[in-house]
């Protein structure tokens, strides 16, 4: 197997974490990358922390283990740090990208990191003003490509509303916010 | 052949989008985690007049089964899907399915049974009734899913087979996980499988037939032993149609595959996905030096016994992973099977079994590197010290 990209979602139920990891996992098909997305189900319940999963590689990836050693990490809601291990297996050159309107230095100092890069966005901010309510996971697909270059900026957004557009084809206003959502944390994403 | 666009696709999304082209006469379904999706996805696709399926809803998994051998026996082409409880609940009828020989046609998510309660993915359910009289497919995976659902119509509705058959994943690793695959258009799916023409209905008031009827010391003997002809038959059709399947789309499929097999003196034997998380320690430990091989079993039931001694005859040593535990203190269900399958063999490998997985507990390359390593012990010529084991587990 060639160089695997891991990833972890951490949100709380509700928050589109899992929907997060899809829409990545959806966004890769046909870029010649090959991918998973999967969920890591507990007692589903609304607000409970929960984790979901991205594999990407260029070749074809046959393992079905859960993941442990991710490079990177997204984090979809600030109030987890410091009660759910968020950087549990990331490695010293790892990248950790976290939902806040703090910026990367003071959620470093936080959680008393050292090694990794970390990068901050306001999600909730974004999804609120272009969505109309908090819903944080597409801004922070648009932030975590950002900083990963998975793919170029217009096969995202491209391949985002193809995507949408078939999942919400009964209520078109929800496409464009997403959008709108991931181009402004694309453009705002900021790292140390 | 179809060389098109990949999509992303769930398991489940897999095995709804394949009952879609299918276009079945009936589907009674009752929703269970993690199977609820594929009937969800498939009442939509009802409610959405894309297929011409009379969608069944009922109060239970038992009513489900009741259901799907009423409407078979009619001549319908019918389908289900269910998981863990709801298949157990749908036991009583699975055997009559058999019996009645309707070729139904079942998605079914492997999940762990009660008690304690578990929702995540192990093979107890799937195992619990295997000799119920249906033929039992395992997939790795979401294309695997789509491409055995589509080849199950053809192996039920055989005339020489005439068997319910089960198609099964594994729950949250396949059923949820997104990966992405090839689909085959409507027509091709449409093609392969063909129109259904029941050989009896029961609504054929010009012939009349009798269906369940009393079957005593005089012919419930003969009756039986015809259902078992039929699993016999089963093993061929699999094959051709595995083989028809291939030639068409590129993708072919038979009881088992093997990977690095040949020329391996130790190997694992295993269902469903940790075929691909064994893959990769395969590669690992072959790219160390260690001779080292995979089979994946695809077909349970029919049981291919004689191939599989043939396939595993050269092997020092051999490591089955059973996914469930038979709790009968003597293996799991896939370790008595292979091991009865070895009996035979003038010279055997040394075989020893794993219990893994079970609700749902992961299973990791680095756990597969060392039943390996422990299979180069034995096959050095180390003693077996537990023939039984069970992996990874807090004793």
């Amino acid at each position: 197997m060639g160089k695997l990209l891991e990833i972890r979602w951490h949100g709380r139920g509700g928050q589109g974490a899992k929907t997060g990891a899809l829409l990545l996992g959806e966004v890769l098909v046909n870029t010649g990358k090959f991918m998973q997305a999967f969920p890591d189900y507990g007692p589903e319940r609304m607000g409970a922390p929960m984790r979901a999963y991205n594999r990407i590689s260029d070749e074809p990836i046959s393992i079905h283990s859960g993941v442990t050693n991710p490079e990177v990490v997204v984090v979809l809601d600030a109030t987890l740090l410091g009660k759910v291990d968020v950087t549990a297996g990331l490695p010293e050159e790892g990248v950790l990208i976290v939902n806040t309107q703090k910026a990367p230095g003071e959620v470093r100092k936080q959680l008393g990191l050292s090694g990794r890069k970390i990068f901050t966005i306001d999600a909730n901010k974004i999804s609120q003003e272009t969505i109309g309510r908090i819903i944080p996971n597409t801004p922070m697909l648009g932030a975590l490509v950002k900083v990963t270059g998975l793919v170029d900026y217009d096969h995202l957004i491209a391949n985002a509303r193809k995507t949408l557009t078939k999942k919400f084809q009964r209520k078109p206003e929800v496409i464009d916010g997403n959008i709108k959502a991931i181009e402004q944390a694309y453009q705002e994403v900021r790292g140390e | 052949m179809a060389t098109k666009e990949l999509v992303a696709r769930t398991g489940n999304e897999a095995m709804a989008e394949a009952m879609r082209q299918i276009n079945p006469d009936v589907v009674a379904a009752y929703p269970i985690t993690p199977a609820t999706e594929i009937v969800q996805l498939f009442s939509a696709y009802v409610a959405d007049g894309l297929v011409d399926t009379e969608f069944v809803t009922v109060e239970s998994e038992h009513s489900a089964m009741s259901a799907c051998v009423g409407a078979s026996t009619a001549g319908a082409r019918v389908m289900t899907g269910t998981s863990s409880q709801g298949l157990i609940l749908m036991a009583e009828i699975l055997y009559i399915a058999a019996g009645l020989r309707c070729p139904i046609v079942l998605a079914e998510v492997n999940r762990a049974l009660s008690s304690p309660i578990n929702i995540h993915c192990d093979h107890s359910d799937t195992m619990s009734v295997r000799d119920s009289g249906w033929i039992q497919i395992f997939s790795e995976n979401s294309q695997e899913a789509y491409d055995n659902m589509i080849q199950a119509v053809r192996i039920a509705e055989h005339m020489d087979v005439r068997l319910p058959v089960m198609v099964t994943t594994d729950g949250f690793i396949i059923s949820h996980g997104l990966e992405a695959i090839s689909l085959l258009e409507d027509k091709e799916v449409q093609d392969f499988i063909g129109p259904y023409k029941a050989a009896y209905s029961l609504l054929d008031v010009e012939k009349p037939i009798t269906v369940g009827g009393l079957d005593f010391t005089d012919f419930y003997f003969e009756h039986r032993r015809q259902t078992a002809e039929a699993m016999q038959n089963a093993k061929k059709v699999i094959l051709d149609v595995g083989r028809e399947f291939g030639e068409k789309f590129g993708r072919s499929y038979g009881f088992f595959e093997g990977y690095k097999l040949e020329d391996a003196e130790i190997a694992l034997v295993l269902l469903g996905s940790t075929a691909g998380t064994a893959r990769v320690a395969v590669d690992q430990l072959r790219a160390a030096g260690v001779k080292c091989g995979l089979l994946k079993l695809r077909v349970f039931r029919p049981f291919p016994a004689a191939e599989l001694a043939e396939a595993l005859k050269h092997l020092k040593a051999i490591a089955v992973m059973d996914r469930s535990d038979s709790l009968s203190t003597a293996g799991g269900p896939l370790f008595t099977d292979v091991r009865s399958a070895l009996y035979d063999l003038p010279e055997r490998p040394a075989i020893v079994n794993y219990i893994y997985g079970l609700g749902g507990r992961d299973i990791t390359v680095e756990d597969l590197e060392g039943i390996y390593r422990e299979l180069q012990r034995i096959s050095g010529g180390g003693q077996v010290q537990e023939t039984i084991q069970y992996l990874g587990v807090r004793e």
